[in-house]
């Protein structure tokens, strides 16, 4: 059994209060840090425990809060981006719906140490729910005073907020969320000024993911350097992996980073094996925008070493024969999936979700959708596939914000590793069955 | 700082962007922008065709960066580096741009009034193919009034936001004008708050393509049969420094004076826009400057008769035969 860190208590019952969760120990960072320790000293902790951003892109968390400017008599914002939007990622939701006391104890521990007198949780607008269930546990937490002012006689007062978004994938990405978290359009701003400089009403601001503020409690428990015993390498501690897809047991599982990929697909400890006993034909490991691999490609690198769940061995060979831990959401597909279709239902979410800013994101995730479509309609030519290679390439890295790459970089894996399927639809060799759209269709009509 | 940009160094002070850097040394390196506009802050960053490669962030720091920058909102660092037209992939994603903002372009130019002065024609021109790759129904809306004195024909925007700031910038009380998100955004409605306004028709000139057009000069006349002349008035409201784009005695359209950029020197009012259309309303002071590959200088035939005469002397003594005197 794996050590596990976050939801270690999720099937308690009614962990979700806090009289329950303060049973179980919550709330001791809050006490350790406030009465031991200085700010600097909990954002050592962090820097030591080697904890990367759980939203995606696996920013060192400690460096990202020491780059948090400083200026005298400026407020600073802590900002949990709750925004969980990325297709295959449910983690998030399972943690703060369970442990919605993990969370805030997070928030107050990581606010003491960026000095923030205030913090936003930024919820997603579909987790109306989940906004309430934070809300109820924020109330409780006030009640108690683990927020508002003088916490546990101390000098530091902190207030936190829930702030529900109006369900746009863009908002995940920092700047726009905090655009929206101001109130305007959702659109990302240009960078630089990084929110660690003008963030939040122009204000310094750290913008971080829910797992990531809910690991600063165990670091902060236990220290630093014990967080860091777990895991290889740079990947150290756990992370949550919302695995779906044609499993035998989909669901949320927290991992020590480092266990092998093929371990996690096939123990009864997690994923269980392919389901109806067919074979796996490609994983999606972190998330629906990181590349997609073929089962030979997922279970050992192009080295033939076994791939393991960390940051480096899954980026292993770039995006020529690797891919990404990202989110944590991990989409495995069987043997019957088309990956023509499952293409075409990534691409029509990038395009739906395209805010329109700049050129060729607005333009281009719509023409992919387009020509994917027509694979599916069976009227697609030979030279679709060439064709979306290059408006693929042309997307990747011209855009403002990463939502550009997000939505060619799942297009590019796909023929990359499956040209051979996208050629057979093109001549027709292959049926898709599309009736699942035609029944989407109708509804949206 | 110094900044090198397709191997010509200049000296520039702190704040600078590449763009502007560039646009110091001359055309030759200064990179298309559709969408940044010197006078409107926070313009630029959208449209991505200004995109330059950084090969040298700075000197103290030489790493490259890793992915092309927007030029008009990146600023220079002492040292820094950037390859514009002479590195091949930044051409290729321009290219690519360019075929991004045309593959929902109506392409109308032959019934567009912005014809002849629309920097998407220009773009194009230099940077896109002959041919399109795009065969689906490209989008459309409704034609909009803003006011009674503008058009907004959105199937010809490429969503450059410059209207959306200067509506912002020189009126009260709007946020934005985009509604709907996506290749469904639209520059809306609620840009129509902005007809109160006296410079509201500020937004047809820096318009780069034909989405807002003049309604007072819409299929009158194609710019490059009429004669732009400098002229000015005194007004109250803004400065009166004009450009007056004539058809003999008639006064076909007033707008601002344009740089050598295509930008705005100074925004005028409504009233010198739209209800000053007799010439004896203005001053003139000579004919505007109008840059040399622009489609409105071939339009100088006062002189053609006496050109055909002047080729003709010279064949002549060289010996040649007209073309439609030959045996």
């Amino acid at each position: 059994m794996g050590k596990k860190l976050l939801i270690h208590n999720d099937k308690v019952a009614n962990i979700h209060t806090l009289e329950v969760y303060r049973a179980h120990g919550g709330y001791a960072s809050v006490e350790k840090a406030l009465k031991t320790m200085t700010p600097d000293q909990v954002t050592d902790e962090v820097k030591k425990s080697g904890l990367r951003g759980r939203g995606g892109a696996g920013f060192p968390t400690g460096m990202k809060w020491s780059f948090l400017a400083k200026p005298e008599g400026v407020n600073r914002y802590l900002v949990c981006n709750a925004d969980e939007s990325e297709p295959g990622t449910f983690k998030d939701r399972y943690l703060m719906e369970k442990i919605p006391h993990a969370l805030i104890e997070g928030m107050i521990t990581s606010s003491y140490a960026l000095g923030a007198k205030s913090s936003y949780i930024y919820i997603r607008g579909e987790y109306f729910y989940v906004a309430r269930i934070v809300e109820k546990a924020i109330a409780e937490a006030y009640a108690a005073g683990w927020l508002g002012k003088n916490i546990l006689g101390t000098d530091f007062s902190h207030d936190c907020y829930v702030q529900v978004g109006g369900g746009a994938y863009i908002c995940g990405e920092e700047t726009a969320l905090l655009e929206s978290l101001e109130g305007k359009r959702g659109n990302p701003r240009i960078k630089p000024p990084f929110p660690a400089v003008a963030g939040l009403w122009g204000c310094p601001t750290v913008v971080n993911n829910v797992e990531t503020i809910a690991a600063v409690v165990p670091i902060v428990n236990d220290g630093g350097e014990e967080y860091a015993k777990i895991g290889i390498g740079k990947s150290t501690g756990t992370k949550l992996i919302s695995a779906s897809g044609h499993i035998n047991k989909p669901g949320v599982y927290e991992i020590e980073l480092g266990i092998p990929v093929e371990e996690f697909i096939y123990s009864e400890e997690y994923c269980g094996g392919i389901r109806n006993g067919k074979k796996m034909k490609a994983v999606v490991a972190g998330g629906s925008s990181v590349p997609i691999l073929p089962t030979e490609l997922i279970l050992k690198t192009a080295k033939g070493e076994p791939r393991l769940m960390t940051y480096e061995s899954l980026s292993d060979g770039g995006f020529a024969t690797g891919t990404m831990l990202g989110s944590g959401g991990f989409i495995v597909m069987d043997e019957d999936t088309s990956i023509v279709k499952n293409l075409f239902t990534f691409s029509r979410f990038y395009h739906h979700e395209s805010c329109g800013q700049c050129s060729p994101c607005r333009e281009g995730t719509g023409w992919m959708e387009k020509i994917l479509k027509k694979f599916l309609n069976g009227t697609a030519n030979e030279s679709d596939v060439d064709l979306l290679w290059d408006i693929q390439s042309k997307i990747e890295g011209k855009t403002i914000c990463p939502l550009g790459e997000a939505a060619a970089w799942p297009v590019a894996a796909a023929i990359r590793h499956f040209k051979q399927e996208f050629l057979d639809v093109a001549r027709n060799k292959k049926f898709v069955d599309v009736s699942h759209y035609n029944r989407l269709n109708k509804i949206n009509a | 700082m110094k900044v090198t940009i397709d191997g010509i160094e200049i000296d520039v002070p702190k704040g600078t962007t590449i763009l502007q850097a560039a646009r110091m040394i001359g055309p030759e390196v200064a990179p298309p922008a559709m969408c940044y506009y010197t006078k409107l802050k926070t313009s630029g960053g959208y449209c991505r065709t200004c995109i330059v490669k950084v090969t040298q962030g700075s000197a103290a720091n030489p790493t490259p960066m890793p992915k092309p920058v927007a030029s008009c909102r990146t600023e220079v660092m002492d040292g820094m580096v950037v390859e514009n037209f002479t590195n091949p992939d930044i051409l290729e994603a321009r290219k690519g741009v360019v075929e991004f903002l045309l593959i929902n372009h109506p392409l109308d130019c032959p019934v567009c009034d912005q014809a002849g002065e629309c920097k998407l024609q220009d773009l194009g021109y230099e940077n896109g193919s002959s041919k399109t790759r795009y065969e689906f129904k490209r989008r459309e809306y409704e034609m909009i009034d803003i006011g009674d004195k503008i058009k907004l024909h959105m199937n010809r925007c490429i969503l450059c936001y410059r209207c959306v700031k200067t509506a912002d910038q020189l009126t009260n009380g709007r946020v934005h004008g985009v509604i709907a998100r996506g290749d469904e955004s639209e520059i809306s409605t609620y840009i129509e708050n902005i007809i109160d306004n006296d410079f509201s028709g500020n937004v047809i000139d820096v318009c780069p393509v034909g989405a807002l057009t003049d309604k007072t000069f819409r299929f009158k006349q194609r710019v490059w049969f009429t004669k732009p002349v400098d002229a000015h008035r005194d007004c109250k409201t803004c400065c009166g420094k004009t450009r007056v784009w004539l058809n003999g005695e008639e006064v076909l359209r007033v707008t601002a004076r344009k740089d050598q950029w295509d930008e705005v020197e100074e925004f005028i009012c409504n009233s010198c826009r739209f209800d000053h259309k007799k010439k004896s309303d203005w001053v003139i002071e000579g004919p505007s400057p109008v840059l040399r590959n622009s489609v409105i200088s071939q339009n100088h035939y006062e002189h053609l008769n006496e050109l055909k005469v002047q080729i003709m002397k010279q064949q002549k003594a060289l010996g040649f035969m007209p073309i439609d005197k030959k045996p």
